[in-house]
């Protein structure tokens, strides 16, 4: 930063491992083609998509509120979260269950959440991880502040986050970069870039070539990988994860996927984008492009697809039953846990709350 | 003339504005193409153009800024925050530039922007969509706040926020977004944005609401009915500047008073209200002040959140308290 002349050369990679028709490049290492693991990948990928397919008609049904479906964004999760300690920190966006299910959160406390129910946040594992996110970009500094305090305990921990292409049009996502860069905070920023904001497409977001070269005005390294090729996610991230964990601080990671289906189940995206453009990425999309590996690896088999989705479909009615038995809540669940201990001067309202609940007509217009 | 819903409304006297002002435009997430989540845009970007109807990147402090700057140079910005949970950023532009550029300059720079986003819970949506934040606009000096509970009267405060010189927080229930449908005389007239609105007449008690408690209010009206108690319902609609002379005149005459809002209590608009009434009319009461508020608590997701906002039965239990007070 001496010199008064200076320039500046922008370099973002774009990694890709498996081609859309399920050919492997010849840049993947031994270890990427673990074919052990990439079952794995393939099996969590198609749980996944098992549990927003139910998920989606729960909600046209009347049992579930609004949904936000991971359809065609499987592998970003699934590469992401298998290159992940259990130890290690998740704050995740709103539409992160992929990840979030191989951390270890129940599809009942997902349907919870989205069935509108705050037990649903309150997971039985992968205790650690933050709250879905709603309000976008908001939960970016927060895996900045979480990665700081890691870093200042010394603890052998990372933060990894998710953010949409949206999102990264938002201040508080250049301000966490920023602060991440400065601080060399051990986290890894993922933009799940799945082309639109709801209505919004990409272009209309930035005017930037990638989303990735965002990370160079805060003096981080950006990177971008195919989003539907879980190989190379997991590579891109798995080498993110393991240079915060030496110290080497905070990575961007621009994932490039495409947003099959409608934004949230409150959405039509048929108003706004051609069926053409949306047929055409179904070609690229992340499990039928796996498929096409192992099969052609021999590692995969028309019975074991059958009872893949046998199992899948198993698990999902065993969690949708636990969603809809769920115990109902009472009106006190909205005091519980407002404060470490509920000030006497709000036991009125607790009771007053009660009193009211207990009556069967709420005689509401 | 015909029936038409709130959103509906908001969307003719959005047309009507821009039709008769070309300094009118629009600018949102979502608003053009999508004509709005909620379709209050709906149509307006194929008839006015993309200039005139803005799909604007994520950025809702950057929305509420951008509309600033071009308030000040005299255009009429009317921007829509997507849900008044999304809100919060946008607060620091409004607070910090909005309500205080004509201030600053003495008068030489102006902020005539509309800010319109959908408020309230009961449509089971999700996580921070369900918020009621109308009584951190009114703290701040400065800005108009509007709550519009019926088509007729979004349509007539709509188009008065819009002409208005001055930044007006415009706050459109959600809830009642579809909930019913009213005549509305596309006729460009305004209406006064420092007026309440009488809606029922009556000589036991006032019940003063607005936006979305404005319905159980009125139900909850025509229940006391029947058991012999006739209550006047004011919906206050611009909660700033209020129109505190209407609320005195009625409880002048009724001696109760019940205030009724979807907001958290503590430090509601319901507080103000009482406040004014207890310095300015104390000696009329026959009952002390009774408010019938959401709970001080967040706002509740789907499961919980009839249990959190006041229901008709809420009302009448609060209209029966200051009877029996009495």
């Amino acid at each position: 930063m001496g010199s008064m002349e200076m320039g500046f050369d922008l370099n973002v990679d774009f990694v890709q491992l498996l081609s859309p028709s399920g050919e492997i490049s010849k840049a993947a290492s031994a270890s990427a083609k673990d074919i052990d693991r990439l079952v794995r990948f393939y099996r969590a990928m198609t749980r996944t998509r098992t549990f927003d397919n139910k998920a989606i008609s729960l909600q046209r049904t009347g049992q579930l509120g609004t949904f936000a479906s991971a359809l065609g964004q499987e592998a970003i999760g699934i590469g992401t979260a298998a290159a992940m300690e259990e130890r290690d920190v998740l704050v995740p966006s709103y539409r992160d269950h992929a990840a979030q299910f191989s951390r270890g959160m129940s599809m009942s406390e997902c349907l919870l959440y989205w069935g509108g129910d705050e037990r649903g946040s309150d997971f039985k594992h992968a205790r650690g991880d933050f709250p879905n996110c709603v309000p976008v970009a908001t939960q970016a500094p927060h895996a900045v502040g979480a990665a700081y305090a890691l870093m200042m305990r010394k603890e052998d921990r990372v933060v990894v986050t998710f953010i949409g292409d949206g999102g990264t049009s938002n201040g508080a996502f250049y301000e966490a970069l920023n602060m991440a860069g400065v601080w060399k905070t051990p986290v890894v920023v993922i933009i799940n870039n799945n082309g639109w904001a709801i209505s919004t497409p990409r272009e209309l977001e930035s005017a930037a070539e990638t989303l990735a070269q965002k990370a160079v005005a805060a003096g981080v390294e950006g990177r971008q990988v195919d989003g539907n090729d879980v190989i190379a996610v997991h590579e891109v991230v798995r080498r993110a994860i393991e240079k915060a964990r030496s110290g080497g601080g905070p990575t961007l990671i621009e994932a490039l996927t495409y947003r099959l289906g409608d934004h949230t189940t409150a959405d039509d995206a048929s108003r706004y984008r051609d069926p053409e453009i949306v047929r055409a990425q179904w070609t690229r999309e992340p499990i039928a492009r796996l498929r096409s590996y192992l099969v052609s690896e021999g590692a995969w088999s028309k019975e074991q697809e059958a009872e893949l989705l046998k199992a899948c479909a198993e698990e999902v009615d065993r969690e949708v039953a636990a969603y809809l038995n769920a115990s109902p809540l009472s009106s006190d669940a909205m005091f519980d846990h407002l404060y470490a201990k509920l000030p006497d001067s709000m036991q009125w309202q607790l009771e007053d709350a009660r009193r009211f609940a207990e009556r069967k007509e709420h005689g509401d217009v | 003339m015909s029936e038409i819903t709130l959103v509906e409304a908001v969307n003719l006297a959005l047309a009507r504005a821009m039709n008769e002002d070309d300094e009118v435009l629009l600018l949102g997430e979502d608003i053009g193409v999508n004509g709005g989540v909620f379709r209050a845009t709906n149509g307006l970007q194929a008839r006015f153009g993309r200039a005139r109807v803005i799909d604007t990147p994520l950025a809702e402090g950057g929305i509420a800024g951008v509309a600033v700057g071009m308030a000040a140079m005299g255009l009429k910005p009317v921007a829509e925050i997507q849900f008044s949970g999304f809100i919060y950023p946008a607060i620091d532009q409004i607070i910090n530039h909005a309500s205080r550029l004509r201030n600053r300059t003495r008068g030489r720079m102006t902020c005539p922007m509309v800010l319109r986003s959908p408020c309230g819970a009961g449509i089971h949506a999700p996580e921070h969509h369900s918020e009621s934040p109308e009584a951190m606009f009114a703290h701040m000096p400065g800005l108009r706040v509007v709550a519009p509970s019926s088509p007729a009267r979004a349509y007539g405060l709509l188009l008065a926020a819009v002409r208005d010189p001055d930044p007006v927080i415009f706050l459109e229930p959600t809830r009642l977004y579809r909930l019913f449908r009213e005549e509305v005389a596309d006729d460009g007239v305004e209406l006064p944005l420092d007026a309440c609105f009488m809606l029922r007449e009556g000589a036991d008690a006032t019940v003063v609401t607005w936006g979305a408690m404005v319905p159980e209010t009125l139900a909850a009206a025509e229940k006391l009915e029947e058991e012999g108690v006739t209550i006047e319902v004011i919906d206050v609609a611009t909660l700033k500047p209020l129109d505190i002379e209407t609320i005195l005149r009625s409880v002048e005459k009724t001696g109760r008073c019940v205030i009724v809002h979807e907001a958290p209590r503590t430090a509601g608009f319901g507080a103000e209200i009482a406040a004014e009434i207890a310095e300015r009319a104390l000696y009329s009461l026959l009952a002390p002040i009774k408010r019938v508020t959401g709970y001080d608590v967040v706002v509740p997701l789907a499961k919980l959140e009839r249990q959190y906002m006041p229901s008709v039965d809420r009302i009448i239990d609060g209209v029966r308290q200051v009877m029996e007070a009495s």
